[in-house]
């Protein structure tokens, strides 16, 4: 299974030739403008071994996240870090590649926290395998955390190994109207004290916390905090995680306009950015519909301890991701240099010049 | 050897309490917490502050010197083993916790900075740091960020790399990499990931930012004695099928319970062939619910005995043996070897059955200890060095049980790190192509290698033989530590 993309990647690193890996699409809009032909990975499916006792899923990169977590829920199990499938097909390579991260993200761990494993195959067309599939591993460097959130510029990912979580026994979602400064401090402080909290967002004057775990707890939980039940909330979070709610389009006929997502210290203050935000993750995101120049947006976010994604939008020329500083950005093309030295794989995806 | 122009160089950078350079005060640096491996080093580097490290880094990298630095030296794998030629970087002094923000809850601290002091400062906000290694009062945080340190309640709250934010470490050509962020992701590759377990092999860290958690409401533990050890491991299993993340599940076996009952009397019960340790913590309703489905999951999966420490005094006592498990068993012969394996846990009958096997093919004992909620065994092998031929027996024995590791799908290493101990068994677990992609790694920050060379990856003609951890007469250099 593995022979043909071994074989397609061994030419075109011979031939100098860039390639674009692809699994179901659901995120080409995500990270800057590639070059090359397409390389797909939607062959490369199938659950190679699931074991519900020992809390791990080892899946082949082409294989639809939906198909896992319908897998998963049979066992009561789930993706904790609740990963966006962005219109259905997205697939666990591209998942894992992108690296991003839905609701329960602050309460429960992102994608790299999951990930156990990965087998790749780097930019010479060398099968390669770190990791495993036990949750401790301190043998040599940690390559496959490294993968997570690389964009496929360091290899081509063909099969991942992944932590997964029992399914909470209860959820339910309350939501109060407050304003955008009382809502990250409440956030904030929600979060320092013992409570099963496992989502929260703040728009247009509504706070929404989620609450997840044993029935009593949430239930004690619930009578602690108040606020009103929101009905249909697995709807809500799910359009959030999916950025299917309207505020995430962006207006036709403003061409200038972008979604930003700024990733912020959590208790930063509401940023004077504008009126179209959306708040998630504690505080530590903030999604923003704005026609500021990239500059500003990288330098606020970096001031507020974090870093600014163009997310959906025009890219400019210098990228869609926070400048890096030149000794970090001088280590990032290194890195690319060692796992692909011919830069073939997602050329320009990450950061424009490597 | 260093060069006397060297030193007088490295002299000059620093106070002159800082540079250690006769034999008397270099002795105590010989070794980390792995005794069997000791090398005096040549020279000992105690830096005050962070420019001081910088400017260190710089001399020894024009003059081409390597580099090794060291915590509280407690590390298990001589990962902090000196190296001929080489300066000994010690960070104890940078010790400062610098920040503690209660409502971000996070904490900027210096490498020296103890584990567990970090929990002490943050108690009075009702927050701690939760990785736990059992040295984590004298450990400190900048070795437990070099290997990724764990600690008893990894499967519920991870380990190091899933519990800090940002660093701030050095290039050997003394560049500030500021890696991590205050938020929950950066920009770029995931550098934080990287240098966390790098074993002081990329780079030198001088500050890190670490999350802070809620003190759970509650946390209480059940003790379940089983007849065979093949159920106590299927009762593991059923348990997390059942949906409860223990914040803690040990498993001891017969040698093991009975050495840490004849140690510290914590009531353990003598007649059964493994005891179950499952603590479960979290808000009070949940840790009522747990406890409950806890104790039909052990009497369906054929526990003989189940009892719940009804007192924070109680559970205390229930972990006491656990905690006393290494010394415990220290008793019961001259010399052990402590293994550290991971294993996907459905093969621990598999492991157990073959690690016995082996054990009367080799005519020496094994107590076995395990973190068995995620799968990290340690064998712990009783011989004596001073019977001709039995520390070499030992060693391959040793080596047999994580080769073992690797071929159920396992690891070499859960948590001690490989350092200079297991670097031959590295050669097991990866092939050629995977190596040489960790050597890799390394140039793109420290093409020279000059930081703590020789450790962690073996070079491709090493790979040849298996190490372990050797204790001689029970004789740890940090007695005084836990070691679980």
């Amino acid at each position: 299974m593995l022979e043909p993309l071994i074989e397609r990647i061994r030419a075109a690193h011979a031939s100098h030739s860039p390639l674009i890996i692809q699994g179901g699409g659901s995120k080409t809009f995500y990270g800057n403008p590639d070059e090359g032909e397409v390389l797909s990975t939607r062959a490369l499916t199938g659950v190679v071994d699931y074991q519900p006792k020992e809390l791990v899923l080892t899946a082949r990169a082409g294989t639809p996240l939906a198909e896992i977590e319908a897998l998963l829920a049979e066992q009561n199990q789930m993706l904790a870090f609740e990963p966006p499938h962005f219109g259905g097909a997205a697939t666990l390579g591209g998942c894992i590649a992108a690296g991003l991260s839905g609701p329960r993200r602050p309460y429960a761990g992102a994608a790299r926290d999951f990930v156990l494993g990965v087998r790749i195959i780097d930019g010479t067309g060398q099968p390669l395998r770190f990791g495993g599939q036990v949750i401790k591993n301190v043998a040599g460097y940690d390559v496959s955390r490294l993968m997570v959130g690389a964009l496929g510029t360091l290899g081509l990912l063909t099969e991942a190994s992944l932590k997964v979580l029992p399914k909470p026994a209860a959820e339910t979602t309350l939501q109060f109207e407050l304003d955008e400064a009382s809502a990250i401090e409440k956030m904030n402080q929600l979060a320092g004290q013992s409570l099963p909290l496992s989502a929260t967002s703040w728009h247009a004057g509504l706070l929404t916390l989620r609450l997840s775990g044993a029935v009593s707890a949430v239930h004690a939980a619930q009578a602690k905090l108040g606020g009103e039940t929101l009905k249909d909330s697995a709807a809500f979070w799910q359009r959030l995680r999916d950025q299917s709610t309207p505020f995430f389009e962006l207006r036709p006929g403003a061409s200038n306009q972008s979604l930003w997502r700024l990733a912020v210290k959590p208790t930063t203050p509401p940023l004077k950015l504008g009126d179209a935000q959306w708040i998630e993750w504690g505080g530590a995101v903030r999604w923003l519909i704005s026609d500021l120049p990239p500059a500003a947006l990288f330098a606020a976010a970096n001031s507020c301890g974090g870093h600014a994604t163009l997310f959906r939008g025009h890219a400019p020329a210098s990228g869609v991701f926070s400048p890096l500083t030149p000794a970090l950005h001088a280590l990032h093309r290194n890195l690319k240099q060692r796992f692909d030295p011919r830069g073939i794989l997602n050329r320009g995806r990450l950061y424009p010049d490597f | 050897m260093l060069s006397p122009a060297f030193l007088s160089q490295l002299r000059r950078l620093l106070p002159p309490h800082s540079v250690l350079y006769e034999r008397e005060d270099l002795v105590p640096f010989e070794s980390d917490g792995l005794s069997a491996y000791r090398n005096i080093p040549d020279v000992v580097a105690l830096p005050e502050n962070e420019a001081q490290v910088a400017a260190i880094l710089q001399l020894c990298h024009q003059n081409k010197v390597a580099v090794v630095a060291r915590g509280a030296g407690t590390g298990l794998a001589a990962g902090a083993l000196p190296i001929d030629g080489a300066v000994l970087l010690v960070l104890s002094r940078l010790n400062q916790i610098k920040n503690i923000d209660p409502l971000a809850r996070t904490a900027t601290v210096q490498p020296g900075v103890r584990n567990l002091a970090i929990s002490e400062a943050a108690v009075k906000h009702n927050l701690y740091y939760a990785p736990d290694p059992s040295s984590q009062i004298a450990c400190s945080i900048g070795g437990n960020v070099a290997e990724n340190s764990g600690g008893v309640h990894c499967l519920k709250y991870g380990l190091t790399v899933h519990n800090i934010l940002k660093l701030r470490a050095w290039t050997i050509d003394g560049q500030l990499l500021e890696i991590g962020s205050d938020t929950l992701d950066a920009a770029g590759y995931d550098l934080l990931a990287l240098l966390t377990g790098s074993e002081g092999m990329l780079a030198v860290i001088t500050e890190v930012t670490v999350k802070l958690l809620p003190r759970p409401q509650r946390a209480q533990v059940v003790l379940a004695a089983f007849d065979d050890v093949v159920k106590a491991g299927a009762a593991v299993g059923n348990i997390i099928a059942a949906g409860v993340i223990p914040a803690g599940l040990e498993m001891m076996d017969r040698l093991a319970i009975q050495a840490a009952e004849a140690f510290v009397h914590a009531g353990y019960p003598l007649d059964c062939e493994a005891l179950l340790l499952c603590e479960v913590d979290g808000v009070n309703e949940e840790v009522s619910d747990d406890i409950f489905t806890v104790r039909e999951v052990l009497t369906a999966s054929g526990a003989t005995e189940i009892r719940t420490a009804e007192s924070e005094e109680q559970r205390l006592k229930f972990w006491a043996g656990r905690k006393a498990a290494f010394p415990a068993v220290g008793r019961l012969a001259p010399d052990y070897y402590c293994m550290d394996g991971t294993i996907p846990r459905a093969q621990l009958p598999h492991v157990l059955k073959r690690i016995s096997e082996m054990s009367t093919e080799y005519g020496l004992a094994v107590a076995n200890v395990f973190h068995a909620g995620d799968g990290n065994l340690h064998p712990l092998i009783l011989f004596d060095a001073n019977q001709p031929g039995e520390l070499h027996k030992a060693e391959a024995f040793g080596g047999k049980i994580l080769e073992l590791c690797v071929e159920v799908g396992g690891t070499i290493t859960g948590e001690h790190g490989v350092g200079l101990e297991k670097i031959n068994q590295m050669c097991a677990q990866f092939s050629t192509p995977e190596l040489v992609r960790f050597h890799e790694v390394k140039a793109a920050f420290d093409p020279d290698k000059l930081l703590n060379p020789g450790k962690a990856v073996p070079e491709l003609h090493r790979c040849a033989e298996w190490g372990a951890m050797h204790i001689h007469g029970g004789q740890l250099p940090h007695p005084e530590l836990p070691r679980f």
